[in-house]
């Protein structure tokens, strides 16, 4: 059985290409056949983060306006052979595809796929509907940041009308440091204030930009944010997997400045 | 800073946590002024006819409050102070 899934969150730079890419890696390590579609047509980016950069010649709108056969757009991972990028357009403005079309381009994939990852671009216009017109199932990045969360709100809204029932949270980049302070909103703080199932945490970690500057997703290995991603995956295909502890650091001078500041 | 207001700063996520809440009732209502004026409106000439209500102090707008299934809610809440009740029906 395939299952579609948006990675939407309104605002921008909250960190639905990285979830994107970590999420299609991780389960591709995990057995799954998966294809990450870029939707963000313009403005091309899933290519670098995932280092596939290099490798492409179609791209989505080539496929819709029937330029060239899927296979011939689709690119295979550098090291999974079950994980395929579909890139977007660098050069082309995002009316050049309708929902419709994505609809049915995500349809002739299903049979090929255990899932499909649809990487939405930021903001709510044609780039947004376009991302979700085939999806089943969404995910919406956040970070404890009040613009972000107030746009995840609108996100959530705008999937209700759209019945997308679905839907799952991502509280991205949480300090634990600063929530300890209360200088940062807790995860129950964003989840009581959007009222959306939590699918996982991702601590605010530089391994991502690291892993994103050599092009490869950091999911499965050692760093908090590579297991927090793992994690994530894991929950995707049924497993029960607690949240992992982000270096909850209670040590004396800790409880001591918490104290002071309540 | 000096240390009293060391120590009587309120934390900044809780600060956010109560901005957002007020923040995201009336994004979720996207109810405009205009709207909660006739709804006001409308309100008035309906209990007029049972009640002698004080129009100035009556106050309505949308909030939150907890479903039984633990979820908030946006409810409109209406506060109509009542002059006296019209006993002739």
């Amino acid at each position: 059985m395939s299952e579609v899934i948006v990675i939407t969150s309104g605002k921008g730079g909250v960190g639905k290409t990285t979830t994107s890419a970590n999420l299609g890696t991780g389960l591709a390590m995990l057995g799954k056949k998966v294809v990450i579609i870029d939707t963000d047509i313009g403005l091309r980016n899933l290519d670098v983060v995932m280092g596939l950069e290099n490798r492409i010649v179609y791209n989505l709108v080539d496929i819709i306006e029937g330029k060239c056969r899927m296979k011939q757009a689709l690119i295979r991972d550098k090291k999974y052979s079950g994980l395929f990028l579909l890139p977007s357009a660098q050069t082309r403005d995002k009316n050049s595809v309708t929902p419709e079309q994505m609809k049915k381009l995500v349809e002739t994939l299903k049979d090929e796929f255990d899932y499909i990852l649809l990487d939405c671009p930021a903001g709510i216009e044609q780039g947004f509907q376009n991302a979700i017109a085939g999806a089943d199932r969404a995910f919406i990045v956040t970070t404890p940041e009040v613009s972000a969360i107030r746009d995840a709100d609108r996100i959530v809204g705008l999937l209700d009308a759209n019945e997308i029932n679905k839907k799952q949270l991502i509280v991205n980049k949480v300090r634990m440091d600063m929530v300890h302070k209360g200088d940062m909103m807790s995860v129950e703080d964003v989840m009581e204030i959007l009222a959306v199932d939590l699918l996982g945490v991702v601590p605010d970690d530089e391994n991502i930009v690291i892993s994103t500057n050599q092009g490869e997703p950091l999911v499965g290995n050692k760093t908090l944010a590579g297991t927090a991603y793992m994690n994530i995956c894991r929950r995707i295909c049924g497993e029960e997997v607690p949240l992992m502890d982000l270096a909850a650091k209670n040590n004396i001078w800790n409880k001591v400045s918490r104290m002071f500041h309540r | 800073m000096n240390i009293l207001e060391f120590f009587k700063r309120k934390n900044s996520g809780s600060v956010a946590k109560d901005r957002l809440k007020l923040l995201l009732v009336s994004d979720r209502a996207n109810c405009s002024p205009e709207i909660m004026d006739m709804i006001k409106n409308d309100m008035i000439h309906v209990i007029s006819k049972y009640m002698d209500i004080d129009r100035d102090g009556l106050d309505i707008q949308i909030s939150q409050t907890k479903a039984e299934d633990g979820h908030l809610v946006p409810v409109l809440f209406a506060n109509i102070p009542i002059r006296e009740i019209k006993n002739k029906i």
